[in-house]
Protein backbone atom coordinates (compact mmCIF):
# COMPACT_ATOMS: atom_id res chain seq x y z
CA UNK A 1 0.00 0.00 0.00
CA UNK A 2 0.96 3.50 -1.27
CA UNK A 3 1.85 5.65 2.20
CA UNK A 4 -1.40 6.45 3.33
CA UNK A 5 -3.09 10.30 2.89
CA UNK A 6 -4.52 9.73 6.70
CA UNK A 7 -2.69 8.58 9.43
CA UNK A 8 -3.55 8.46 13.10
CA UNK A 9 -1.91 6.55 15.55
CA UNK A 10 -2.68 6.00 18.79
CA UNK A 11 -4.89 9.14 19.09
CA UNK A 12 -6.71 10.31 22.03
CA UNK A 13 -8.76 13.03 23.28
CA UNK A 14 -10.56 13.71 26.32
CA UNK A 15 -13.51 15.95 26.90
CA UNK A 16 -12.85 16.56 31.12
CA UNK A 17 -12.77 13.40 32.50
CA UNK A 18 -14.70 12.00 29.38
CA UNK A 19 -12.53 9.86 26.68
CA UNK A 20 -13.72 10.70 23.27
CA UNK A 21 -11.14 9.14 21.44
CA UNK A 22 -9.14 5.97 23.24
CA UNK A 23 -6.31 4.86 21.08
CA UNK A 24 -7.50 5.27 17.40
CA UNK A 25 -5.57 4.01 14.61
CA UNK A 26 -6.24 4.36 11.49
CA UNK A 27 -4.65 4.65 8.03
CA UNK A 28 -6.80 6.04 5.29
CA UNK A 29 -5.23 5.22 1.61
CA UNK A 30 -5.66 8.38 -1.27
CA UNK A 31 -8.52 8.02 -3.24
CA UNK A 32 -10.10 5.66 -0.44
CA UNK A 33 -13.96 6.25 0.67
CA UNK A 34 -13.99 5.90 4.50
CA UNK A 35 -17.58 5.89 6.09
CA UNK A 36 -17.98 5.93 9.71
CA UNK A 37 -20.80 4.57 12.27
CA UNK A 38 -21.57 4.38 15.68
CA UNK A 39 -23.92 4.79 17.95
CA UNK A 40 -23.81 8.79 19.36
CA UNK A 41 -21.02 9.39 21.72
CA UNK A 42 -19.00 7.09 20.22
CA UNK A 43 -16.09 9.40 18.95
CA UNK A 44 -17.00 9.51 15.81
CA UNK A 45 -16.97 13.58 14.82
CA UNK A 46 -14.46 13.91 17.32
CA UNK A 47 -12.20 11.74 15.13
CA UNK A 48 -12.74 13.59 12.06
CA UNK A 49 -12.64 16.78 13.63
CA UNK A 50 -9.46 15.94 14.95
CA UNK A 51 -7.57 15.48 11.45
CA UNK A 52 -8.01 19.10 10.77
CA UNK A 53 -7.70 20.32 14.15
CA UNK A 54 -11.23 21.77 15.52
CA UNK A 55 -10.36 19.81 18.18
CA UNK A 56 -7.08 19.43 19.40
CA UNK A 57 -6.10 15.60 20.35
CA UNK A 58 -4.29 14.51 23.32
CA UNK A 59 -2.08 11.50 22.97
CA UNK A 60 -0.82 10.06 19.47
CA UNK A 61 0.25 11.41 16.13
CA UNK A 62 -1.98 12.34 13.67
CA UNK A 63 -0.79 13.07 10.29
CA UNK A 64 -1.83 14.57 6.96
CA UNK A 65 0.03 13.73 3.29
CA UNK A 66 3.09 13.10 5.63
CA UNK A 67 2.76 16.34 7.44
CA UNK A 68 2.67 15.96 11.37
CA UNK A 69 -0.94 17.67 12.64
CA UNK A 70 -0.58 19.69 15.23
CA UNK A 71 -1.11 23.21 16.47
CA UNK A 72 1.33 26.09 15.26
CA UNK A 73 2.42 27.42 11.79
CA UNK A 74 2.04 24.91 8.96
CA UNK A 75 -1.87 24.03 10.44
CA UNK A 76 -3.69 26.08 8.54
CA UNK A 77 -1.47 24.52 5.13
CA UNK A 78 -2.81 21.66 6.23
CA UNK A 79 -6.08 22.65 6.86
CA UNK A 80 -5.85 24.21 2.97
CA UNK A 81 -6.10 20.32 1.69
CA UNK A 82 -8.62 19.02 3.95
CA UNK A 83 -12.05 20.06 3.31
CA UNK A 84 -14.78 19.86 5.53
CA UNK A 85 -19.11 19.50 5.07
CA UNK A 86 -20.75 20.21 8.53
CA UNK A 87 -23.94 18.84 9.78
CA UNK A 88 -25.05 22.45 10.24
CA UNK A 89 -23.83 23.92 7.02
CA UNK A 90 -22.20 26.65 8.41
CA UNK A 91 -22.48 28.52 5.46
CA UNK A 92 -21.68 32.66 5.81
CA UNK A 93 -24.63 34.15 5.90
CA UNK A 94 -23.39 37.40 5.12
CA UNK A 95 -22.03 36.54 1.99
CA UNK A 96 -23.77 35.34 -1.48
CA UNK A 97 -23.17 31.71 -2.28
CA UNK A 98 -20.97 32.53 -5.34
CA UNK A 99 -18.77 34.49 -2.54
CA UNK A 100 -19.20 31.50 0.14
CA UNK A 101 -17.63 29.22 -2.39
CA UNK A 102 -15.50 31.69 -3.93
CA UNK A 103 -14.08 33.40 -0.39
CA UNK A 104 -11.39 30.87 0.51
CA UNK A 105 -9.44 30.29 -2.69
CA UNK A 106 -8.94 33.98 -2.88
CA UNK A 107 -8.11 34.16 0.55
CA UNK A 108 -6.21 30.71 1.26
CA UNK A 109 -4.83 29.82 -2.62
CA UNK A 110 -4.33 33.38 -4.26
CA UNK A 111 -6.41 33.52 -7.27
CA UNK A 112 -8.03 36.74 -8.36
CA UNK A 113 -11.55 36.89 -7.87
CA UNK A 114 -12.31 36.32 -11.02
CA UNK A 115 -10.62 33.05 -11.03
CA UNK A 116 -12.22 32.30 -8.03
CA UNK A 117 -15.97 33.12 -8.99
CA UNK A 118 -15.14 31.53 -12.22
CA UNK A 119 -14.33 28.33 -10.20
CA UNK A 120 -17.33 28.63 -7.78
CA UNK A 121 -19.53 28.89 -10.32
CA UNK A 122 -18.59 25.57 -11.59
CA UNK A 123 -18.67 23.47 -8.96
CA UNK A 124 -22.22 25.21 -8.47
CA UNK A 125 -23.55 24.08 -11.59
CA UNK A 126 -22.13 20.28 -10.67
CA UNK A 127 -24.33 20.56 -7.41
CA UNK A 128 -26.94 21.44 -9.14
CA UNK A 129 -27.14 24.91 -7.84
CA UNK A 130 -26.70 27.46 -11.27
CA UNK A 131 -29.73 28.83 -10.73
CA UNK A 132 -28.87 30.40 -6.99
CA UNK A 133 -25.68 31.50 -7.58
CA UNK A 134 -26.27 35.23 -6.33
CA UNK A 135 -28.93 34.41 -3.73
CA UNK A 136 -27.44 34.29 -0.05
CA UNK A 137 -27.86 31.10 2.44
CA UNK A 138 -30.68 32.39 4.32
CA UNK A 139 -32.66 32.25 0.87
CA UNK A 140 -31.75 28.39 0.03
CA UNK A 141 -33.13 24.92 1.68
CA UNK A 142 -31.16 22.84 4.04
CA UNK A 143 -30.80 20.65 0.98
CA UNK A 144 -29.43 23.87 -1.69
CA UNK A 145 -26.97 25.00 1.52
CA UNK A 146 -25.51 21.37 2.07
CA UNK A 147 -24.60 21.34 -1.73
CA UNK A 148 -23.23 24.53 -1.28
CA UNK A 149 -21.65 23.76 1.81
CA UNK A 150 -20.02 20.72 -0.15
CA UNK A 151 -18.61 23.19 -3.41
CA UNK A 152 -17.17 25.21 -1.04
CA UNK A 153 -15.36 22.66 0.65
CA UNK A 154 -14.35 21.34 -3.38
CA UNK A 155 -13.47 24.92 -4.40
CA UNK A 156 -10.05 24.40 -2.00
CA UNK A 157 -9.69 21.42 -4.28
CA UNK A 158 -8.52 19.64 -0.95
CA UNK A 159 -6.99 16.50 -0.55
CA UNK A 160 -9.12 14.93 1.65
CA UNK A 161 -13.21 15.62 2.56
CA UNK A 162 -14.20 15.51 6.01
CA UNK A 163 -18.09 14.70 5.89
CA UNK A 164 -19.64 15.31 9.98
CA UNK A 165 -23.33 14.05 9.50
CA UNK A 166 -24.04 16.05 6.28
CA UNK A 167 -27.61 15.35 6.23
CA UNK A 168 -28.69 14.74 9.78
CA UNK A 169 -29.94 18.19 9.83
CA UNK A 170 -31.89 17.69 6.50
CA UNK A 171 -35.67 16.65 6.19
CA UNK A 172 -36.17 13.44 4.52
CA UNK A 173 -36.58 15.04 1.03
CA UNK A 174 -33.57 16.63 1.20
CA UNK A 175 -31.53 13.48 2.02
CA UNK A 176 -31.02 12.20 -1.71
CA UNK A 177 -29.85 15.65 -3.20
CA UNK A 178 -27.45 15.86 -0.77
CA UNK A 179 -26.27 11.56 -0.83
CA UNK A 180 -26.37 11.99 -5.01
CA UNK A 181 -24.12 14.95 -5.34
CA UNK A 182 -21.66 13.26 -2.45
CA UNK A 183 -21.93 9.59 -4.83
CA UNK A 184 -21.34 11.23 -7.43
CA UNK A 185 -18.31 12.92 -5.76
CA UNK A 186 -17.08 9.72 -4.61
CA UNK A 187 -16.66 8.65 -8.43
CA UNK A 188 -13.79 11.26 -8.79
CA UNK A 189 -11.18 10.01 -6.53
CA UNK A 190 -11.11 12.09 -3.71
CA UNK A 191 -10.27 10.55 -0.63
CA UNK A 192 -13.46 11.02 1.35
CA UNK A 193 -14.40 10.00 5.04
CA UNK A 194 -18.19 10.26 6.07
CA UNK A 195 -19.36 9.93 9.60
CA UNK A 196 -22.93 9.14 8.92
CA UNK A 197 -25.87 7.66 10.06
CA UNK A 198 -26.95 6.55 6.18
CA UNK A 199 -26.56 2.87 6.13
CA UNK A 200 -27.99 2.93 2.26
CA UNK A 201 -24.96 5.01 1.24
CA UNK A 202 -22.23 3.31 3.13
CA UNK A 203 -23.19 0.35 1.84
CA UNK A 204 -23.12 1.91 -1.94
CA UNK A 205 -20.38 4.20 -2.13
CA UNK A 206 -17.88 2.94 0.64
CA UNK A 207 -14.75 1.13 0.26
CA UNK A 208 -14.25 0.51 4.29
CA UNK A 209 -16.64 1.10 6.67
CA UNK A 210 -15.20 1.86 10.22
CA UNK A 211 -17.59 0.83 13.31
CA UNK A 212 -16.20 2.82 16.20
CA UNK A 213 -17.97 2.37 20.10
CA UNK A 214 -16.59 4.31 23.23
CA UNK A 215 -14.16 5.78 21.64
CA UNK A 216 -12.35 2.92 19.75
CA UNK A 217 -12.79 1.47 16.23
CA UNK A 218 -14.40 -1.91 16.99
CA UNK A 219 -14.41 -3.44 13.76
CA UNK A 220 -13.95 -1.85 10.11
CA UNK A 221 -14.00 -3.84 6.46
CA UNK A 222 -15.49 -3.67 3.49
CA UNK A 223 -19.74 -2.46 3.82
CA UNK A 224 -20.52 -6.21 2.51
CA UNK A 225 -18.73 -8.24 5.41
CA UNK A 226 -19.24 -5.38 7.81
CA UNK A 227 -22.62 -5.04 7.40
CA UNK A 228 -23.73 -8.80 6.36
CA UNK A 229 -21.61 -10.43 8.47
CA UNK A 230 -20.92 -8.54 11.98
CA UNK A 231 -18.38 -10.01 14.33
CA UNK A 232 -18.79 -8.09 17.06
CA UNK A 233 -21.81 -8.28 19.60
CA UNK A 234 -21.79 -4.41 19.97
CA UNK A 235 -21.74 -3.77 16.25
CA UNK A 236 -24.88 -6.42 15.57
CA UNK A 237 -26.55 -4.80 18.58
CA UNK A 238 -26.06 -1.05 16.16
CA UNK A 239 -27.26 -2.62 13.15
CA UNK A 240 -30.27 -4.39 14.56
CA UNK A 241 -30.95 -1.09 16.40
CA UNK A 242 -30.78 0.82 13.41
CA UNK A 243 -32.39 -1.62 10.66
CA UNK A 244 -35.01 -2.50 12.51
CA UNK A 245 -36.68 0.60 11.57
CA UNK B 1 -39.71 90.54 32.25
CA UNK B 2 -41.97 87.99 31.02
CA UNK B 3 -41.65 84.77 30.18
CA UNK B 4 -40.56 84.71 26.98
CA UNK B 5 -38.54 88.06 27.24
CA UNK B 6 -36.26 86.00 29.66
CA UNK B 7 -36.31 82.36 28.09
CA UNK B 8 -37.06 82.76 24.46
CA UNK B 9 -35.95 86.53 23.66
CA UNK B 10 -35.67 86.30 20.17
CA UNK B 11 -33.34 89.34 19.76
CA UNK B 12 -30.85 87.79 22.36
CA UNK B 13 -31.48 84.46 20.29
CA UNK B 14 -30.19 86.71 16.99
CA UNK B 15 -27.66 87.98 18.47
CA UNK B 16 -26.09 85.05 20.07
CA UNK B 17 -26.69 82.17 17.07
CA UNK B 18 -23.13 82.68 15.44
CA UNK B 19 -21.50 81.80 19.39
CA UNK B 20 -23.29 78.73 19.45
CA UNK B 21 -23.15 77.91 15.86
CA UNK B 22 -19.06 78.05 16.54
CA UNK B 23 -19.85 75.87 19.57
CA UNK B 24 -21.45 73.17 17.67
CA UNK B 25 -19.64 72.70 15.30
CA UNK B 26 -16.79 72.37 18.09
CA UNK B 27 -19.18 69.87 19.85
CA UNK B 28 -19.87 67.94 16.63
CA UNK B 29 -16.21 67.59 16.15
CA UNK B 30 -15.01 66.87 19.18
CA UNK B 31 -17.83 63.94 19.72
CA UNK B 32 -16.50 62.55 15.92
CA UNK B 33 -13.07 62.38 16.91
CA UNK B 34 -14.03 60.93 20.26
CA UNK B 35 -16.65 58.00 18.31
CA UNK B 36 -13.80 57.53 15.66
CA UNK B 37 -11.15 56.64 18.41
CA UNK B 38 -13.06 55.19 20.76
CA UNK B 39 -14.37 52.55 18.39
CA UNK B 40 -10.96 51.88 16.80
CA UNK B 41 -9.48 51.25 20.25
CA UNK B 42 -12.48 49.19 21.32
CA UNK B 43 -12.03 47.09 18.57
CA UNK B 44 -8.06 46.96 18.96
CA UNK B 45 -9.39 46.02 23.10
CA UNK B 46 -11.77 43.55 22.22
CA UNK B 47 -9.78 41.60 19.73
CA UNK B 48 -6.65 41.93 22.59
CA UNK B 49 -8.82 41.06 25.04
CA UNK B 50 -10.62 37.89 23.41
CA UNK B 51 -7.51 36.76 21.26
CA UNK B 52 -4.18 38.58 22.70
CA UNK B 53 -1.15 36.72 24.17
CA UNK B 54 -2.03 36.31 28.17
CA UNK B 55 -0.13 39.13 29.25
CA UNK B 56 -2.02 41.41 26.90
CA UNK B 57 -4.90 40.10 27.52
CA UNK B 58 -4.71 41.20 31.47
CA UNK B 59 -3.59 44.68 30.35
CA UNK B 60 -6.75 44.67 28.19
CA UNK B 61 -8.95 43.98 31.13
CA UNK B 62 -7.65 45.83 33.53
CA UNK B 63 -8.04 48.81 30.89
CA UNK B 64 -11.58 48.20 30.19
CA UNK B 65 -12.63 47.83 33.40
CA UNK B 66 -10.72 51.16 34.85
CA UNK B 67 -12.17 53.17 32.57
CA UNK B 68 -15.32 52.21 32.98
CA UNK B 69 -15.09 52.15 36.92
CA UNK B 70 -13.81 56.51 36.55
CA UNK B 71 -15.95 58.89 36.41
CA UNK B 72 -15.40 60.57 32.62
CA UNK B 73 -15.40 63.96 34.72
CA UNK B 74 -12.73 63.07 36.65
CA UNK B 75 -10.19 61.92 34.22
CA UNK B 76 -11.20 65.08 31.95
CA UNK B 77 -9.76 67.24 35.13
CA UNK B 78 -7.05 64.80 35.88
CA UNK B 79 -5.99 65.24 31.80
CA UNK B 80 -6.09 68.93 31.66
CA UNK B 81 -5.33 70.00 35.34
CA UNK B 82 -2.80 67.26 36.69
CA UNK B 83 -0.94 65.66 34.07
CA UNK B 84 0.66 69.23 32.76
CA UNK B 85 2.33 68.74 36.49
CA UNK B 86 3.59 65.69 34.74
CA UNK B 87 5.28 67.71 31.56
CA UNK B 88 2.46 66.50 29.55
CA UNK B 89 -0.03 69.39 28.50
CA UNK B 90 -2.89 69.22 26.26
CA UNK B 91 -4.88 71.67 24.47
CA UNK B 92 -8.46 71.45 25.70
CA UNK B 93 -9.68 69.87 22.56
CA UNK B 94 -6.78 67.26 22.96
CA UNK B 95 -7.65 66.70 26.15
CA UNK B 96 -11.10 66.16 25.96
CA UNK B 97 -10.87 64.06 22.72
CA UNK B 98 -8.04 61.94 24.67
CA UNK B 99 -10.86 61.47 27.85
CA UNK B 100 -13.83 60.94 25.83
CA UNK B 101 -11.91 58.29 23.61
CA UNK B 102 -10.02 56.48 26.12
CA UNK B 103 -13.44 55.76 27.89
CA UNK B 104 -15.23 55.49 25.15
CA UNK B 105 -13.28 52.85 23.69
CA UNK B 106 -13.46 50.81 27.27
CA UNK B 107 -17.21 50.92 26.70
CA UNK B 108 -16.99 50.04 22.59
CA UNK B 109 -14.60 46.81 24.13
CA UNK B 110 -16.95 45.24 25.94
CA UNK B 111 -20.06 45.77 22.86
CA UNK B 112 -17.55 44.31 20.31
CA UNK B 113 -16.62 41.61 22.22
CA UNK B 114 -20.03 40.62 22.91
CA UNK B 115 -20.87 40.92 19.15
CA UNK B 116 -17.79 38.37 18.12
CA UNK B 117 -19.03 36.47 20.81
CA UNK B 118 -22.78 36.30 19.46
CA UNK B 119 -21.63 35.30 16.53
CA UNK B 120 -22.06 31.08 16.05
CA UNK B 121 -19.44 28.36 16.78
CA UNK B 122 -19.71 27.27 13.31
CA UNK B 123 -18.71 30.16 11.53
CA UNK B 124 -15.10 29.98 13.38
CA UNK B 125 -15.22 26.45 12.71
CA UNK B 126 -16.02 26.63 9.08
CA UNK B 127 -13.91 29.65 8.65
CA UNK B 128 -11.00 27.27 10.38
CA UNK B 129 -11.50 24.36 8.04
CA UNK B 130 -11.28 26.40 4.84
CA UNK B 131 -7.72 27.35 5.94
CA UNK B 132 -8.17 30.90 6.29
CA UNK B 133 -5.26 32.29 8.54
CA UNK B 134 -6.60 34.36 12.21
CA UNK B 135 -6.53 37.94 10.41
CA UNK B 136 -8.97 36.76 7.18
CA UNK B 137 -11.13 34.73 9.79
CA UNK B 138 -11.72 38.04 11.69
CA UNK B 139 -11.92 40.52 8.65
CA UNK B 140 -13.99 38.23 6.32
CA UNK B 141 -16.10 35.81 8.32
CA UNK B 142 -16.56 37.11 12.03
CA UNK B 143 -16.20 41.28 12.18
CA UNK B 144 -19.12 41.55 9.44
CA UNK B 145 -21.65 39.39 11.30
CA UNK B 146 -20.34 40.62 14.80
CA UNK B 147 -20.68 44.70 13.59
CA UNK B 148 -23.88 43.82 12.39
CA UNK B 149 -24.83 42.34 15.78
CA UNK B 150 -23.63 45.56 17.45
CA UNK B 151 -24.90 48.46 15.25
CA UNK B 152 -27.78 49.19 17.52
CA UNK B 153 -25.62 49.06 20.85
CA UNK B 154 -22.39 51.32 19.48
CA UNK B 155 -24.95 53.58 18.18
CA UNK B 156 -26.24 54.02 21.77
CA UNK B 157 -22.28 54.22 22.76
CA UNK B 158 -21.78 57.02 20.28
CA UNK B 159 -25.01 59.01 21.34
CA UNK B 160 -23.28 59.47 24.85
CA UNK B 161 -19.97 60.16 23.81
CA UNK B 162 -21.91 63.10 22.03
CA UNK B 163 -24.12 64.11 24.75
CA UNK B 164 -20.59 63.89 27.23
CA UNK B 165 -18.58 66.09 24.98
CA UNK B 166 -20.59 69.23 27.00
CA UNK B 167 -18.18 68.08 30.19
CA UNK B 168 -15.48 69.62 28.00
CA UNK B 169 -16.64 73.11 28.80
CA UNK B 170 -15.01 72.32 32.06
CA UNK B 171 -11.70 72.14 30.37
CA UNK B 172 -12.16 75.70 28.62
CA UNK B 173 -13.14 73.87 25.71
CA UNK B 174 -15.59 76.60 23.52
CA UNK B 175 -17.99 73.87 22.74
CA UNK B 176 -21.98 74.52 22.29
CA UNK B 177 -22.72 74.39 26.22
CA UNK B 178 -19.36 76.95 27.15
CA UNK B 179 -20.68 78.90 24.25
CA UNK B 180 -23.90 79.00 25.66
CA UNK B 181 -23.41 80.30 29.10
CA UNK B 182 -20.69 82.82 27.95
CA UNK B 183 -23.46 84.25 25.83
CA UNK B 184 -25.55 84.15 28.72
CA UNK B 185 -23.53 85.96 31.03
CA UNK B 186 -22.69 88.79 27.91
CA UNK B 187 -26.56 89.14 26.90
CA UNK B 188 -27.64 88.46 30.77
CA UNK B 189 -30.39 86.68 29.66
CA UNK B 190 -30.99 83.03 29.84
CA UNK B 191 -31.96 82.66 26.15
CA UNK B 192 -28.64 81.10 24.71
CA UNK B 193 -28.83 78.01 27.50
CA UNK B 194 -32.57 77.48 26.27
CA UNK B 195 -30.93 77.33 22.49
CA UNK B 196 -28.17 75.76 23.38
CA UNK B 197 -30.54 72.85 24.59
CA UNK B 198 -32.74 72.87 21.72
CA UNK B 199 -29.87 72.35 19.95
CA UNK B 200 -28.59 68.92 21.43
CA UNK B 201 -32.14 67.52 21.36
CA UNK B 202 -32.30 68.20 17.40
CA UNK B 203 -28.99 66.77 17.19
CA UNK B 204 -29.40 63.71 18.99
CA UNK B 205 -33.37 62.92 18.78
CA UNK B 206 -32.73 61.55 15.26
CA UNK B 207 -30.13 59.01 16.79
CA UNK B 208 -31.81 58.24 19.18
CA UNK B 209 -34.90 57.25 16.97
CA UNK B 210 -32.23 55.74 14.75
CA UNK B 211 -31.38 53.20 17.46
CA UNK B 212 -35.06 51.73 17.82
CA UNK B 213 -34.83 51.50 13.79
CA UNK B 214 -31.57 49.05 14.27
CA UNK B 215 -32.80 47.26 16.58
CA UNK B 216 -35.93 46.73 15.33
CA UNK B 217 -34.33 45.47 11.87
CA UNK B 218 -32.07 43.02 13.58
CA UNK B 219 -34.85 41.78 15.35
CA UNK B 220 -36.89 41.42 12.50
CA UNK B 221 -33.13 39.76 10.76
CA UNK B 222 -32.92 37.02 13.43
CA UNK B 223 -36.30 35.39 13.08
Amino acid sequence: MMAPIIDMKGVTKNFGGFRALDGIDLQVAEGEIVVVVGPSGSGKSTLIRCINQLEEHGGGTIEVDGHAVRKGANLTAIRAEVGMVFQSFNLFPHLSVLRNVALAPVRVRGLSWHEADARARKLLVRVGLEDQIEKYPAQLSGGQQQRVGIARALAMEPKVLLFDEPTSALDPEMVGEVLDVMQQLAKTGVTMIVVTHEMGFARKVANRVVFMDAGRIVEQGPPQTLFDAPRDPRLRSFLNAILSH
Amino acid sequence: MSFFDAFLNWSVFVQTLPLLISGLTITIGLGLCAIVLGLIGGMLLALLRLYGPSPLRKIAIAYIDIFRAIPLLVLLVVVYYALPFAGLRFTPFTSATLALSLVSAAYSAEIFRAGIEGVPKGQFEAARALGLNAFRRMSDVILPQAIKLVIPPITSNSINVLKDTALASVVAMPDLLKQATQAQALAANPTPLISAALIYIVLLLPLVRLVGVFERRLAARGK
